[in-house]
């Protein structure tokens, strides 16, 4: 008999790329459920949309590098990216937005630097930033939760509304954005934005309907959608999916600018909680932040790049022009990962000093 | 800072560790093969005894194939350090030498020694050692050495060089870890023989005087862990260390950081910290060789994997073929669709192709996994998600290291201290892409180590040229310094001897003389006179020519005569018997006899043969020579000094009778020299091989013939008189390339006939040779 050849390790870690996208994704579903339940069915159509544009993007790319595409499209880490960028942008914009934004994801921001694992910037964010610089209108055009808004809208709406402007009804997406008492709707953030800049105290702003209570300033729905999203990226990092250091130093960076600058003026500064709580800043942690591929790849260079989001977003939310910042801070920080892993190389058993330091200006 | 002494034991005491970095919990699946004791496999037909097991250089073989071999036996033997023996694993015959499969993961063939078995097991002589504790460490380490132990967890590192240290040795780490999955033979090992584990420890103790002795073992071994508790309970020194179960807590560095927050340097050793470690295996066998006496010659592996049926632990001989073991452990081809068998374990091991692949001592485990056990891989690209750099012990960037070693940059590769990598396989493991890193480490280090060999040959090659041109460079300069200072002996010789015109006439007559002659002075007077002689004086191979040379120097030296004549004569005979000296070297021609030692003229003789060895051209020089230096200071045949220098056409005739006076009174020295030369002629000529010993190997005579030619070429140049000399330097300079036995024949022809026409010429001009000398030497 004759054996064949294999290199060791011959036993292997039973989770592959295709695992470990399966289990991200897995893990978002009970935050899209949550959004789909407070924000409608939108959430749910945009999300299909944008798989089905990645993976016929991301087949057609790598059928043009003459690559083999099933075996690319069975990592489903395309199909992430899709997810990723469905669910943050409105769940009412219209459809071409999300297959610009997905098409420029995929084709662009991966596969023109090189395909899974070349790519610099995370795709979805760097997506989102594209629609939000381009399509500033349709981007922001956020209805309010389902149990405040004037108009209810069903699947049929939503879809009409995404393909036609219009639910089924004739109701345009402005009318759909008021709420129960005739107002229009804003998310949490720009309403306390909002009314920062019309003179209003931060605790001012919190009287507004969009927030459960006044206290905490915790928006009705965002909150429980926050939740769930939080409940499925523990889930990861118990199962080491993901590490805990980018989202723990990502939260942790927000809170001490929050509290600091609370402490410093509660009146203009909102708290921490508030910040944590209200708009992506959960699903940027756990799932966006931590894309393997465009974030730091040690732990000491995690813990740096998650806590200089964490202060970017603050900062962008406080004085930018932009309501929400994960997109930003996120496409930040990627620009400056391979400087900070190359400042966190661990130092090898043995030696006294880190990897290749010798070498000066040899990055990865 | 190093943690301290004290700081480690007081934290090992209060049941605490230290940690290294990343590591991995793959599924141990230890229970396939640890449930049973360890079995005794049939000894097979065939044994394939490799050569060179362990880490080093291999020994000498001392058996031949067709030869009878006992168990125990040693197979091989050297006086290298670093060499380890091996031995027959039973007894039988050596059926063949030569190349076979090896346990390595390039499954080159490397030199084994097949022994067919006999079935008897018979063991040879076994020498145990009782008194260990009275023995000298270095015999003990002898005998560790000679019963083949080398380190039999990894890398196979020769156990005696370990324990030769001389530096202070704070731990003594007993590794029982084996935290590599599916394998048990340490496990069993130590369930089953832990008091002889702690007989091996003992002497490593005694050895090695740690101050304490950590015998540590992974925690998914209770069994193992109490039994060595139990056996070890008696000595304060030893401590049974629980090691948390994590791959690869076993790795020599990775529980030298557990045990003691040290760090091996990089390119360092474990002594550096102040630790020895060995493996229980190691510590089993040393027991074996120093209370049996028996060498290493088998010894536990697990058979494991779900495509045998028997599963379990097996006394292995060293040698037996895995096909062997698998038959016995009923291996079901069926289950894997690709067979795949891999030698150590499923991290680590490599697999092989051939199923002759012999057990080796370093071999713990065969594994022999189902298709469903051990899935195919799809490599895919790398995402850069870092896992592989969480999971790391050595602190490592595998991620980059792979990105430099794919693309084949070897010194960033290297920058990333790709050399540190310890082959664990963690990163690969954990990788998601299912990217095979470890191979692609391997390779890279194989080409790093190729330009390495490739390189250091061509320094070498660049060395070597070098070299030889400091020394051509160095060996003009000692020549002509030489030349200076024999120019420089010879005005004053010639100031000396001033105006002694008596001389210079007879000079140039013998020079004349010998200048006609020449040619025929050379072979012709040879063959006859080597003829008589040869019967006449049985040559005696004697090795005393240094005593021989001392003595004419210092026959030449301690005279102290009163005339400048004189001493220059004797600086000229110390010259001379220098170079006589060289010449009988040379010439393999040293059998004087006791008697004919006492003349000095024999080296006179010698020195002839030295000076003239090409051709008969050389004589005219010497006789030339000989004159400008009329008393010679040796001069024994003064009987007819008339007839030979006036009368050159007799020189044929005189030089028979000369010699036949030599062989006459066998106390001539130039008889000696004579017969000596006849008699290698003849042996060369006739065969006569019981007379003669040529022993002296060619590259020597090679040598000396250069020194020779060296020195004549120098004497060449010193004279002037001579306007030949310097055409004959060029036949000198190829003589001493040619065939070394043409040219000592022709050498010793050609000195035998310049001898006598110098001696002629000698006795010519000095009529009046200094008797006191002879007799002084005499
Ligand atoms: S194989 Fe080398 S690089 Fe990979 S984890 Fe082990 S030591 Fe680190
Ligand atoms: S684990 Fe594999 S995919 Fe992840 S960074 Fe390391 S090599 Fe790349």
């Amino acid at each position: 008999m004759n054996f064949k050849l294999a290199s060791s390790p011959h036993q292997h870690a039973n989770r592959d790329l295709g695992q470990v996208m399966k289990l991200v994704i897995l893990c978002l579903v009970p935050g899209i459920l949550m959004q789909t339940w407070f924000f409608g069915w939108g959430t749910i159509i945009q999300v299909i949309l944008a798989v089905i544009t990645a993976t016929v993007t991301e087949a057609a790319i790598l059928e043009l590098r003459k690559r083999d595409f099933e075996r690319a499209l069975k990592d489903y880490s395309a199909i992430v990216t899709a997810i990723l960028l469905a669910i943050s942008i409105p769940p009412f914009a219209p459809w071409w937005v999300i297959v610009i934004g997905t098409f420029f994801a995929i084709a662009i921001v991966k596969q023109l630097y090189g395909g899974l694992g070349f790519n610099i910037f995370n795709p979805a964010m760097a997506a989102y930033v594209m629609l939000l610089v381009s399509f500033p209108v349709q981007m922001t055009q956020w209805l309010p939760p389902v149990n405040l808004a004037q108009y209810t809208h069903d699947f049929w709406d939503a879809l009409s509304v995404i393909f036609t402007s219009y639910s089924v009804e004739g109701f345009s997406i402005a009318q759909l954005k008021t709420d129960i008492d005739g107002v229009t709707m804003a998310t949490p953030l720009d309403t306390v934005k909002t009314s920062l800049i019309q003179g209003f105290t931060y605790s001012e702003g919190l009287e507004h309907k969009i927030f459960d209570s006044v206290v905490t300033g915790v928006g009705v729905a965002s909150s429980w959608v926050s939740l769930a999203y939080l409940a499925g990226g523990l889930f990861l990092i118990k199962q080491k999916v993901i590490n805990w250091h980018i989202p723990v130093s990502m939260l942790a960076g927000l809170f001490v600018c929050a509290l600091f600058m609370s402490l410093v003026d509660s009146d203009v500064y909102p708290s921490s909680i508030f910040h944590l709580l209200n708009g992506s800043i959960i699903i940027g942690a756990f799932f966006i932040a931590t894309d393997p591929v465009s974030a730091s790849t040690t732990n000491k260079g995690r813990l740096i790049f998650g806590a200089a989001i964490g202060v970017w977003v603050y900062i962008i939310r406080t004085w930018g022009g932009y309501p929400d910042a994960i997109a930003f801070a996120v496409v930040i920080m990627n620009m400056a990962v391979p400087l900070i892993d190359y400042y966190t190389r661990p130092r090898t058993y043995g030696h006294q000093a880190p990897n290749a330091l010798k070498s000066k200006g040899k990055q990865p | 800072m190093q943690t301290s002494y004290e700081q480690i034991v007081h934290k090992i005491d209060s049941d605490e560790l230290w940690d290294f970095p990343g590591g991995i919990y793959p599924p141990e699946r230890k229970e396939i093969s640890n449930l049973q004791p360890i079995a005794t496999l049939p000894i097979p037909e065939k044994l394939y005894v490799t050569v060179k097991q362990h880490k080093g250089v291999e020994g000498n073989l001392i058996v031949e194939v067709g030869q009878q071999v006992l168990k125990g036996q040693a197979l091989s033997k050297s006086a290298n350090p670093f060499a380890v023996p091996i031995h027959a694993p039973t007894s039988g015959k050596i059926s063949a030498i030569r190349k076979h499969v090896s346990p390595h993961p390039s499954g080159i063939p490397e030199l084994s020694i097949e022994i067919e078995t006999d079935g008897q097991d018979t063991w040879t002589e076994l020498s145990p050692t009782l008194d260990y504790q009275n023995q000298p460490k270095i015999d003990l380490l002898t005998k560790i050495c000679d019963a083949g132990i080398s380190g039999m967890g990894g890398a196979g590192f020769p156990s005696h060089i370990k324990l030769s240290t001389s530096k202070k040795v704070e731990f003594l780490i007993i590794n029982g870890v084996e935290c590599e999955p599916y394998i048990t033979s340490d496990d069993r090992l130590m369930r089953e023989h832990a008091w002889q584990i702690r007989q091996g420890i003992d002497v490593l103790t005694h050895m090695v005087q740690p101050q304490q002795v950590f015998i540590a073992i992974e925690k998914n071994k209770p069994e193992a862990i109490e039994a060595l508790q139990i056996a070890c309970r008696e000595n304060p020194l030893y401590q049974v260390v629980e090691i948390p179960t994590k791959y690869p807590s076993g790795g020599e560095k990775q529980l030298i950081q557990i045990l003691t927050n040290r760090e091996v340097p990089a390119q360092g050793l474990p002594i550096d910290v102040g630790v020895i470690s060995h493996n229980v295996g190691t510590c089993f066998a040393v027991a074996d060789a120093i209370f049996s006496g028996k060498p290493l010659i088998q010894r536990v592996t697990t058979v494991t994997g779900e495509a045998v049926s028997k599963p379990a632990n097996y006394w292995t001989l060293i040698g037996t073929p895995i096909k062997h073991i698998l038959n016995e452990c009923g291996y079901q081809a069926s289950s894997q669709k690709q067979a795949r068998a891999i030698i150590g374990g499923p991290m680590m091991g490599f697999t092989v192709t051939d199923e002759l692949v012999p057990i080796i001592k370093t071999s713990n485990c065969v594994l022999v996994p189902a298709d469903s056990e051990m899935a195919e891989l799809n490599e895919q690209a790398c995402i850069r998600c870092g896992a592989c750099a969480d999971v790391c012990p050595a602190g490592l960037l595998p991620q980059q290291l792979f990105w430099h070693a794919k693309a084949k940059e070897l010194d960033k590769a290297q920058e990333y201290n790709l050399f540190d990598c310890i082959e664990c396989g963690a990163c690969a493991y954990v990788c998601p892409s299912e990217i095979p890193l470890v191979h692609y480490y391997r390779v890279a280090k194989a080409d790093i180590r190729n330009e390495l060999d490739e390189k250091q040959q061509a320094d070498k090659a660049r060395e070597r040229f070098e070299k030889r041109a400091a020394r051509l460079k160095a060996e003009q300069a000692a020549r002509d310094e030489k030349h200076r200072l024999a120019a420089e002996a010879r005005k004053q010789a010639m100031e000396s001897k001033g105006n002694n015109a008596k001389d210079k006439i007879a000079a140039a007559l013998a020079r004349a003389k010998a200048k006609k002659q020449g040619l025929a002075a050379a072979d012709s007077n040879l063959d006859t006179k080597s003829e008589i002689n040869s019967q006449k004086t049985p040559p005696i191979e004697s090795n005393d020519e240094p005593t021989q040379k001392h003595e004419i120097v210092d026959a030449a030296t301690e005279k102290p005569s009163a005339s400048s004549n004189q001493r220059v004569q004797a600086a000229i005979a110390r010259a001379k018997a220098k170079k006589a000296a060289v010449a009988t070297k040379s010439n393999q021609t040293p059998e004087i006899t006791t008697e004919q030692e006492k003349s000095s003229s024999g080296s006179l003789n010698i020195e002839n043969q030295d000076e003239n060895i090409v051709e008969s051209k050389p004589i005219v020089h010497e006789a030339t020579k000989v004159s400008d230096v009329p008393r010679t200071v040796v001069q024994q045949d003064t009987k007819k000094p008339e007839q030979e220098s006036v009368s050159p056409s007799h020189e044929e005739n005189s030089d028979n009778q000369i010699s036949q006076n030599i062989a006459e009174q066998k106390q001539a020295k130039v008889a000696a020299a004579v017969a000596k030369a006849k008699a290698k002629r003849e042996a060369q000529k006739k065969a006569k091989a019981s007379e003669i010993q040529i022993t002296k190997p060619l590259a020597k005579e090679k040598s000396l013939a250069n020194e020779k030619t060296l020195a004549q070429v120098e004497q060449l140049a010193e004279d002037p008189n001579n306007q030949q000399e310097s055409s004959s330097k060029q036949n000198i300079e190829h003589s001493a390339i040619e065939d070394p036995l043409v040219t000592k024949k022709r050498r010793i022809a050609v000195a035998v006939a310049k001898a006598k026409a110098k001696r002629q010429a000698e006795k010519t001009v000095e009529n009046s040779a200094p008797k006191e000398n002879k007799e002084d030497k005499s």
